[in-house]
């Protein structure tokens, strides 16, 4: 049984969640812990911090914030963003985090992915790939989407899944903040060739778009922000919708 | 005290604060000469087969470990730390399990794609401490891409592509091939069951 997850996406710079959160009835709305668990509580599947920090100090404090989630919230934790090396692997492992995304330093050093699944097992190695639309075709960029690499996406994905990776979260910067739904073409290419599960990200403007990932992209998990940060929708409506087409997902009702 | 066995692999701090959250003393022991006092035994496991078996066997763990699961101490593997209570797994052929189930690991047929990573539903197969029939619906987090046979200790299976063991139970020795300190609510409310049969909470 195939079994769709539905994983809310937060960007964490200095401990702190940033871009449109407008939960009221937090104590305090930009701690990233205190969202976790109330995700975690609607039925989240797995919950994935985004770590925006550019400073080492910040760093650290993402290792702390890893840490504290870990303690109270018992449900799988991603972390991506700034994963350069094994040992920074290391760090948010044994913090708590179960898997780890790995985004530009794939792309500078593709051994890397194979050194992080050797060393803590590729279940635990997810590929980030972010993919612009060009004249030939897909093309990955890097550095939150600012630097073409000239990577053919699709030649990209065969590679990571023959170095290791565990997963592929693949985000379209064509659609990333548009709202106009994933891009399902890019997501059914990618899937259709790739061995491991595939995370749909980027352009979710609404629930329809969740159910499209995966019944036309044929993604495995589908991966939002916004709607779920600005309470348009909570997980279970989002489950809701997903079971109604027909998709099988964990009844919100086994997280009570 | 819960003894959660440290052998050097992977993220062991989830099992310890899942089994803290509880309510249950467990702590992390690296010092194989500590197990005989354990009162139940987690034993963990993340990546490759071959590897957990070279690092048990490295820091010494195989005999203390045979000894308790022996002595009738509550005994609960996770993940690749159920995997071990097998005879050996085509992950890894070289590599020689704790052989105290009968069966070999193999890879999952027929699986659109792997490693099987997602939440999934068990079916239980008959009553036992771990999961007592009159449950509700179990929701449970799998990442594995091996798996063990269905044998005479199955208590739970799950699907997909193929129908495997999701849980054992044989007397003291217990099994499970989903994350229970990942599966929310109802993982804890599992590892709750297994470390009430310590009889100290």
């Amino acid at each position: 049984m195939q079994v769709v997850r539905v994983i809310p996406c937060l960007d964490v710079t200095d401990g702190r969640v940033v871009k449109g959160v407008q939960f009221v009835d937090l104590i305090d709305a930009g701690d990233p812990v205190e969202l976790a668990r109330r995700y975690a509580a609607e039925g989240a599947d797995e919950i994935t911090f985004l770590d925006i920090t550019a400073s080492s100090d910040g760093r650290s404090t993402m290792v702390d914030v890893v840490r504290r989630c870990a303690e109270e919230v018992f449900v799988p934790l991603t972390v991506g963003g700034g994963v350069r090396s094994v040992e920074d692997a290391r760090l948010l492992l044994r913090a708590g985090a179960e898997k780890v995304g790995i985004n530009s330093a794939a792309v500078n050093d593709p051994s890397l992915i194979t050194a992080i699944a050797d060393e803590f097992g590729c279940q635990c190695v997810v590929v980030a790939i972010d993919v612009r639309r060009s004249a030939q075709g897909y093309e990955v960029y890097t550095h939150g989407g600012r630097s073409a690499t000239g990577l053919d996406a699709l030649r990209w994905v065969e590679e990571v899944c023959d170095r290791g990776a565990g997963e592929l979260l693949v985000t379209s910067m064509d659609r990333d903040g548009t709202r106009e739904g994933y891009d399902l073409a890019l997501l059914r290419a990618v899937s259709d060739i790739s061995s491991v599960p595939l995370i749909a990200s980027g352009g979710v403007g609404g629930l329809d778009d969740l159910v499209r990932g995966v019944s036309e992209g044929h993604a495995d998990a589908v991966l939002a922000a916004s709607i779920f940060h600005l309470q348009e929708a909570t997980i279970q409506e989002a489950k809701d919708q997903l079971a109604k087409a027909g998709l099988k997902v964990r009844p919100p009702s086994a997280s009570k | 005290m819960i003894h959660i066995v440290d052998y050097g692999i992977g993220n062991l701090r989830s099992a310890e604060k899942a089994l803290q959250h509880s309510g249950v003393n467990a702590r992390l022991v690296d010092d194989p000469r500590e197990l005989a006092s354990a009162t139940a035994v987690v034993l963990p496991g993340v990546g490759s087969y071959g590897t957990c078996i070279a690092a048990l066997d490295a820091s010494g763990w195989r005999e203390p470990i045979l000894e308790v699961l022996g002595a009738g101490v509550p005994f609960l593997g996770i993940c690749v730390g159920f995997q071990m209570l097998f005879e050996g797994s085509e992950e890894s052929p070289d590599a020689r399990g704790l052989g105290v189930v009968r069966g070999q690991v193999r890879k999952l047929e027929g699986a659109p794609k792997l490693p099987h990573i997602q939440w999934n539903r068990l079916d239980i197969e008959r009553s036992s401490r771990l999961f007592p029939v009159d449950l509700d619906e179990q929701w449970m987090y799998f990442v594995h891409s091996y798996a063990a046979p269905v044998t005479a200790e199955t208590v739970a299976t799950a699907t997909y592509g193929s129908t495997f063991s999701a849980a054992i139970e044989r007397d003291n020795i217990m099994g499970v091939q989903f994350h229970p300190e990942k599966s929310g609510s109802q993982g804890l409310a599992m590892l709750a069951r297994f470390a009430a049969m310590t009889g100290e909470i």
